[in-house]
């Protein structure tokens, strides 16, 4: 194991009900990086991410989260998720929906403030959350994810459904969180996106199918965009399947 | 558990229910009304004063179970409690919390029962009016244990409210309020002896007949106690933190 490595996967295996959800993945995730999970909708990467924060029960495989195992109680404080619904409390304002979890942490109360100015909901900040937008609530929801400042970031789909001058601030902040250390996995199936991360895994039917750069990408495939190279990737993918 | 989480998660559920002054309303006045509907129904009659008592323990159970089942299966459903319990937040502060934000809303409740049965509706209480308050929070605190254990057997809405006859009702009829357990057949009392109603529906009939049986209520309070204390033990077994 290469301890510049937040997270490291070994023969993972999940199930559920007889059918395989994750097979046989390996996979690595350096410190400091945004790593792209991509894949069609269906392929894995929810359960994939509930693995690694340790809600997912396995069928097999380890899992070494900062050298621990996942799900053990020393990672809770040091690993933020936010799924791919909003998990608020609809009855709740924003600052009392970041308040509360913020106290579950243990985190100075400053860090409501802070994470507010960061998902940029200030101007709603004392709104009851059922009256927001849904990329509003998305948002309340990536808040909560960012309180205590977790050294691993697991986020569900963060940009779905924010408009593209939003999506560009929110892959800001990505940006500056790796560049102070943090570690990023990110999901998504905006293939535009993927051009932002350090690096890229494409899921396919419960497997990694390719593991490696967006330049790396390009090369290996010779497409011209993203868009293009997961194609060639998923085509040739089906094909050696249906060999 | 730490006491600093379980009562952030208690403030929690008191702010949601803040939001919601319509149930909060409904909560403290709806039971009192029915009380009054009884006491009018039955005016000429003894009745209110043998089935009176009951109908207090009644509601906060009833009113209690229904809104922690339903806003446990939601924090489910939503993705809230998955969320938790990922964070350093113990199952027993998540349980801690909801009984001490209803325990606090089912203390409320019975203050405005009790006082609107004994002071309007002119119920006698022979015993004390602060044990008569006691056992109907006991039953509130039952019913919010045994809501936060159905709510793990439901999946939907739908589901969870028809949950509420199924726990409720068996233990409303062999409850003694329409015939003494003693008069039922022998398979029915047998019943009725391993059902916590039975002990609240006995300790508030005793409360308002007997002015020197406050020993004997309070055996009835702690085996009602008990009772919701092992509703949580399983309410505490159905949080997993892992999940297929």
């Amino acid at each position: 194991m290469n301890s510049s490595d937040a997270v490291v996967i070994a023969g993972l295996n999940v199930r559920r009900e007889r059918t395989d959800v994750l097979r046989d993945i390996d996979l690595h995730v350096p410190t400091g990086q945004v790593v792209g999970l991509l894949g069609p909708s269906g392929s894995g990467k929810t359960t994939l991410m509930r693995a690694i924060i340790g809600s997912q029960r396995t069928a097999s495989g380890t899992i070494q989260v900062f050298g621990q195992a996942a799900g053990h109680r020393a990672l809770r404080r040091e690993i933020g998720y936010m799924a791919q619904s909003a998990a608020i409390y609809d009855d709740l304002t924003v600052e009392q929906n970041l308040d509360y979890f913020r106290r579950v942490l243990g985190s100075p109360r400053a860090d409501v403030e802070r994470v507010i100015a960061e998902v940029g909901l200030d101007s709603v900040q004392r709104n009851l959350a059922s009256k927001l937008s849904g990329g509003q609530r998305s948002r309340v929801s990536l808040g909560i994810a960012l309180l205590g400042r977790p050294r691993l970031l697991v986020l569900d789909e963060p940009t779905v459904g924010l408009d593209p001058l939003l999506r560009k601030e929110l892959w800001g902040l990505f940006a500056r969180l790796a560049a102070s250390g943090t570690t990023l996995l990110v999901s998504s199936h905006v293939m535009d996106e993927a051009r932002r991360c350090d690096r890229l895994l494409l899921v396919r039917e419960g497997r990694i199918i390719a593991d490696d750069t967006p330049d790396g990408l390009l090369k290996a495939t010779g497409a011209s965009d993203h868009d293009e190279a997961f194609l060639v990737l998923l085509e040739r993918a089906a094909k050696e399947a249906a060999a | 558990m730490t006491p600093r989480l379980t009562l952030a998660t208690a403030g929690r559920v008191l702010a949601q229910i803040r939001h919601d002054p319509r149930t909060i309303g409904m909560l403290l006045v709806v039971p009192a009304l029915l009380i009054g509907l009884l006491a009018w129904i039955f005016d000429d009659t003894p009745v209110f004063e043998t089935a009176g008592p009951a109908m207090l323990g009644l509601f906060p159970f009833i009113v209690m179970f229904l809104i922690t089942s339903i806003t446990t299966l939601r924090e489910r459903r939503s993705g809230t409690l998955e969320r938790l319990l990922v964070m350093p937040l113990g199952k027993g502060d998540f349980i801690g919390g909801y009984a001490l934000a209803f325990g606090l809303l089912a203390v409320l409740q019975a203050i405005v029962a009790v006082a609107y049965a004994v002071w309007v509706c002119g119920l006698e209480v022979e015993g004390s009016v602060w044990l008569l308050i006691l056992v109907a929070v006991m039953n509130g605190l039952l019913g919010t244990m045994l809501g936060l254990l159905a709510s793990a057997f439901a999946t939907t809405e739908f589901q969870v409210v028809q949950f509420m006859p199924v726990f409720v009702a068996p233990q409303i009829l062999l409850g003694g309020i329409f015939l003494p357990r003693d008069q039922m057949p022998e398979v029915l009392e047998a019943i009725s002896n391993w059902l916590p109603l039975s002990y609240s529906i006995d300790a508030l009939n005793t409360v308002t007949t007997d002015a020197d049986a406050t020993g004997e209520v309070l055996v009835d309070v702690a085996i009602v106690a008990a009772f919701a204390v092992g509703a949580l033990v399983l309410a505490a077994l159905t949080l997993r933190r892992r999940t297929a």
